[in-house]
């Protein structure tokens, strides 16, 4: 009777993550992991600083940052840093908030936190950039002549349209290539995800120090219970 | 254990016996440790259910102390900075990045939280396994209850720091709920609020709960749960007492003493825990956005309501039998019946001792009907706390009707069925 208990309760605890992966129905590509990619982040650092930082801010991440990506100083100061004045400011924007608001209907979000805050049951906030950034395709019904599949009736516009070229959204709602852009497909894909692997830094730029410092957690732990249990071995020697 | 019938400590003559005996002919030093540690018999036959009151003190200790060092960097704030994000929020991120250590201190206490509520759940679990709430351990058991509500009030605090989307909308959902209560209720939200919506006051004030009020009533009540424990001594998992059979010097036969028999022992447990806690922290702090939900990456702004707002999951067993009332019933508004429902929901804990009338504490020796009860009702619980999760659908309502219901009579039939089960004798001694 005992184990018909714990037997239903195991039941519940494995089947309630499943049954929450099964309710979502947008589906999204998979973002490659370039997490530990420096040259990856380096070009997504180009990439974002090149088209995203003009509207968006990434007020948590200031510019000397970027070292911890293989950047020196130097490099930062000649090819990234073009909205502040030290190396130590955030990653600020110029755009006032009301006028952000005037230009395109609402304040483009800060982007700092955008992969985490993205996430979902259906996929990471890397998918989700992923699938987004990819996704975008012409729609004259819209102001900006552009809509997306991944965030329907997007307020912003097509940013990297001349990388990726034109979709237009063909049947089966299947995205298609009307006119092709200066990339390849494959190349504009490659692209994006050093993009997003960017934003995936930006979200939690000590992310791979965690990890390396949680396997030594880990290991020490390990050493410790091995000690810890052979103590209580020791201890309870006499105890029947 | 009283710690009065302790000799005070004489010198040996040494440096440190001296001053050990200096002190303790002024403060219960050696009483103390001998009543509560190296003289205080705990049955030998604990087991695995057992680590967890240790491990709640452990959690405890870890979130007073990274507490400290997140209070030294976090801004209670909801203005914007120059950058238009809440001064609050932007303050945990200045941690998780510019503080040294600061993502270490800032994920501990956000797995704490959690591991708080696992940690209690599995104690709280024990305690309904075992009899452990059973005479004469009603008073430890209703001190517990009260630990238990104190920490829903410090985690509730807590969520709305961030300031994040969860946060704001989580409290504005929560602290509505105030309003339901007749004639008083919206003065008495407004009054809680401070504000006319969750603003810049109602966040000083949750700071002020959750860094001072709640953790000094937290520490004072887990003070007196250990004391009333120590005084009637522990169960165990074959729910006799140990001091009904005693050697000469008046020591339970079944008795060990806790130190150094269980302070060796929980040590490993405290390490096990460790590792656990450990590969959240390292592999997966948010828990998949059980443990810090994906929306609260995104600063609270009170002109967006997020389509799905849900609680943290510790809370959501209970938000399901606050959201399971959709009858207005006796000229009573749903909404209300669901505050009072939840309000029972927990207050019903408290009467435990008294609705159990069971021959035997121990699962071991209860019959098949209690065993087939707490098996259902745990199921219950755990889909209710699914349910709290997901949004509503008819199907989820009912399900969630069906479930608080099951909750409410596991309780309420208690009396009855615990009677007419057929329990096996008790052992004469503990077993192992």
């Amino acid at each position: 009777m005992r184990m018909t208990m714990l037997k239903k309760f195991l039941i519940a605890a494995l089947f309630v993550p499943l049954a929450v992966l099964a309710s979502e129905g947008v589906k999204l590509d998979r973002a490659p992991d370039r997490s530990t990619d420096q040259a990856a982040l380096q070009n997504g650092a180009k990439l974002f600083v090149n088209n995203c930082l003009n509207c968006h801010g990434a007020s948590f991440i200031r510019y000397n940052r970027l070292k911890d990506i293989g950047l020196t100083e130097q490099q930062i100061k000649d090819n990234l840093m073009f909205t502040a004045e030290k190396i130590g400011e955030p990653m600020g924007i110029s755009m006032s908030r009301k006028d952000a608001k005037e230009f395109f209907g609402a304040w483009p979000p800060d982007l700092s936190l955008i992969a985490r805050s993205r996430a979902s049951e259906s996929g990471s906030g890397a998918d989700w950039l992923y699938t987004y950034l990819r996704g975008f395709y012409r729609d004259e019904t819209r102001p900006t002549g552009w809509n997306n599949i991944a965030f329907p009736s997007v307020g912003m516009p097509h940013v990297l349209w001349e990388l990726q070229g034109e979709q237009v959204m063909g049947a089966e709602h299947k995205l298609t290539l009307a006119r092709p852009g200066k990339l390849s497909s494959k190349e504009f894909d490659d692209a994006v995800g050093d993009l997003v692997a960017f934003m995936v830094w930006m979200g939690e730029p000590q992310a791979q120090f965690r990890k390396q410092l949680g396997v030594a957690v880990l290991l020490f732990l390990g050493v410790f219970f091995i000690v810890a249990y052979a103590m209580k071995r020791a201890f309870w020697k006499d105890i029947h | 254990m009283s710690s009065t019938n302790f000799e005070k400590y004489k010198s040996d003559g040494s440096l440190a016996g001296n001053v050990l005996e200096w002190v303790d002919a002024r403060f219960p030093l050696t009483a103390n440790w001998k009543g509560h540690l190296s003289e205080y018999y705990a049955p030998k036959n604990f087991n695995f259910w057992y680590f967890f009151g240790s491990l709640a003190l452990l959690v405890l200790v870890m979130q007073i102390v990274t507490g400290i060092f997140l209070v030294m960097h976090y801004k209670p704030d909801a203005s914007l900075n120059a950058a238009g994000v809440p001064v609050a929020f932007a303050s945990v991120e200045y941690i998780m990045r510019d503080v040294p250590w600061g993502w270490l201190i800032r994920y501990m206490h956000a797995t704490g939280a959690s591991a708080f509520f696992v940690v209690v759940y599995l104690h709280m679990f024990r305690a309904m396994l075992y009899g452990s709430y059973r005479k004469p351990r009603e008073l430890l058991w209703i001190f517990g209850v009260f630990i238990y509500l104190c920490l829903m009030a410090e985690a509730f605090a807590g969520y709305l720091l961030p300031w994040g989307q969860m946060s704001f909308w989580g409290a504005q959902v929560i602290l509505n709920l105030f309003s339901a209560i007749p004639f008083v209720g919206d003065d008495l939200a407004l009054w809680i609020r401070g504000d006319y919506v969750i603003a810049d006051a109602t966040l000083n004030r949750m700071f002020a709960f959750h860094v001072i009020a709640i953790p000094l009533a937290l520490i004072g009540l887990v003070a007196a749960h250990i004391l009333a424990l120590h005084e009637v001594g522990s169960n165990n998992p074959d729910g006799i007492e140990i001091k009904a059979k005693k050697d000469e010097k008046g020591i339970p036969l079944d008795g060990i003493p806790f130190h150094p028999y269980y302070t060796v022992k929980d040590i490993v447990g405290v390490v096990v825990f460790l590792m656990v806690f450990s590969i959240i922290v390292f592999f997966a702090p948010e828990m998949g956005g059980y443990f810090l939900e994906f929306n609260n990456f995104i600063p609270a702004d009170p002109l967006v309501t997020p389509p799905h707002i849900a609680p943290v999951w510790y809370f959501t067993p209970f938000y399901s039998i606050l959201r399971a009332n959709t009858v207005n019933f006796f000229w009573i508004d749903a909404k209300l019946w669901g505050v009072i429902f939840m309000g029972l929901g927990v207050m019903i804990l408290f009467f435990l001792p008294w609705l159990d009338r069971s021959p035997a504490k121990s699962i071991r020796y209860r019959g098949p009907i209690y065993k087939g009860a707490l098996a259902v009702f745990v199921v219950a619980f755990v889909i209710l706390g699914y349910l709290g999760m997901q949004a509503p659908t008819p199907a989820y309502t009912l399900v969630s009707q069906i479930c608080t219901v099951i909750y409410f009579l596991f309780f309420l039939l208690m009396p009855w069925y615990t009677r007419i089960d057929k329990c096996k004798p008790e052992p004469e001694r503990v077993t192992q």
